[in-house]
């Protein structure tokens, strides 16, 4: 094994216990407080909005492919998917999800026909509410631009694997002057996200998503886990560049 | 309640990956590529699923008495027209690329043209929308790269003094962009963890 492995074998069995210890009842007898992130307030009163009015709620969950390495934000995507759907069962129009994978899409129809069962509003569930919007960066904004512009949607939530097109769509919810928050893992991404949504999200707060929409305990923990390995990490990069100037290393 | 052999086949196909990835032996590596070749067949199938549900969803949209979609139509003719081609040349054939590229490239160029409009734009309503310390911050930074971008300083490289400086105003970004690498990485495993313990499923079962 080599020294990278073991490291990053070290990282991933902290992170595992970590996130199980901050489960733990004992660890949450004092209930986590998290710093107020006001994206989130905006959400939930979006969600709040939006069943009232009878308007529509969207998920877009990006162009990540689950095979490849940035699937992990369009997990975060889906989890959140079933959440708000749940939230918003009692709503006129349901929620809908767009993907640009074929895989995203399935699994999206089934995280909402999820939440319409935990709801106990199993024939509320439509699978066309889950849909691929477009399998390539363009066809995909293609695909999603129309929903956003006549599908009677009050709030935007766009959380997955996006590229610099997603400027297009962000600027089309703009127009008809919905809500949008938005996040993604890719940095280009985010640099545009920056400039045309009231509500980006930025870097790890991405995954922050479910634990804000107060998915459940793990969440919780695994937001606490990410901060403790952030800052194990952050000493060990500071370590090493002091190692390197004194020229240890 | 979600289905418990869901969940358990999840969780242990993920170990064995998880293992296989960190533990260099053979018996881990071959049953994680085979794991690995049968996820590729599968996210193959849910493609041409989702394809079909895609159809099926526009085709209903025309149909619709309420409010009919007629770019839907448009839609279903390219979809079959494609499909057509490609049947008849071969999806690798030269012909059938050229066919496809000629159509999507400038398409897809026009896009990006009004995507540079109107990110121009949003830029200018960045003001409006985020009055404060950081939109003042967004618009220097965007001045300055855009005219270390433009190769205007290269004339000053020569100068140590303004070839250091440029040399650190070039190495903020990269700072800046591993700072966050760094917390979606971490973000990552922490994701990657709860599917892996069965605190986060996201399929149904």
């Amino acid at each position: 094994m080599s020294i990278e492995n073991i490291i990053g074998l070290i990282i991933v069995v902290a992170g595992m216990g970590l996130i199980l210890f901050f489960s733990l009842p004992a660890a949450n007898k004092k209930k986590p407080v998290f710093r107020p992130i006001p994206a989130f307030q905006r959400l939930r009163r979006g969600i709040g909005l939006a069943v009232e009015q009878g308007t529509r709620l969207h998920i877009s969950l990006g162009k990540g492919d689950l095979l490849s390495s940035n699937n992990t934000s369009a997990l975060v995507g889906l989890t959140s998917l079933e959440r708000i759907a749940r939230l918003s069962t009692a709503s006129d129009r349901p929620t809908i999800a767009t993907s640009g994978s074929g895989s995203l899409a399935i699994l999206s129809q089934d995280s909402l026909r999820a939440a319409y069962r935990t709801a106990n509003a199993a024939e509320q569930y439509d699978p066309d509410r889950g849909r691929l919007a477009g399998p390539t960066p363009f066809s995909y904004v293609a695909g999603v631009l129309p929903v956003v512009r006549s599908e009677h949607i009050s709030t935007h939530l766009l959380i997955g694997n996006f590229g610099p097109e997603i400027g297009l769509v962000t600027d089309e919810a703009d127009q008809v002057s919905a809500f949008t928050l938005a996040s993604s893992d890719s940095l280009p991404a985010q640099a545009v996200l920056y400039a045309t949504t009231q509500e980006p999200l930025i870097g790890e707060e991405l995954y922050a998503v479910p634990a804000y929409l107060q998915a459940g305990p793990f969440y919780s923990a695994s937001v606490r886990a990410q901060d403790i390995l952030r800052w194990v990490l952050a000493a060990g990069v500071l370590a090493g560049v002091f190692l390197n100037l004194v020229g240890v290393l | 309640m979600r289905n418990p052999v869901a969940t358990a086949i999840a969780i242990a196909v993920g170990l064995i990956i998880l293992i296989g990835y960190f533990v260099p032996l053979g018996i881990l590596s071959n049953i994680r590529i085979y794991l690995l070749d049968w996820a590729i067949g599968l996210a193959g199938v849910a493609s041409v699923v989702a394809i079909i549900n895609l159809l099926l969803v526009h085709g209903r949209k025309i149909k619709d008495r309420r409010e009919p979609d007629r770019y839907s139509i448009l839609l279903l003719l390219a979809f079959a027209a494609t499909f057509i081609v490609g049947l008849v040349f071969g999806p690798a054939s030269g012909t059938f690329q050229n066919i496809i590229t000629s159509i999507q490239v400038p398409i897809e160029a026009s896009l990006m043209a009004v995507l540079a409009v109107s990110l121009t734009y949003a830029s200018l309503r960045l003001f409006k929308r985020r009055k404060g310390w950081m939109a003042v911050v967004f618009v220097i930074s965007t001045i300055v790269f855009l005219v270390i971008g433009s190769g205007f300083l290269s004339i000053g490289t020569q100068m140590p003094v303004v070839r250091d400086i440029l040399g650190a105003l070039n190495m903020l970004p990269i700072a800046g962009a591993r700072g966050i690498l760094l917390g979606i990485a971490l973000g990552g495993l922490t994701t990657g963890l709860r599917i892996l313990m069965g605190a986060d499923r996201p399929y149904s079962g």
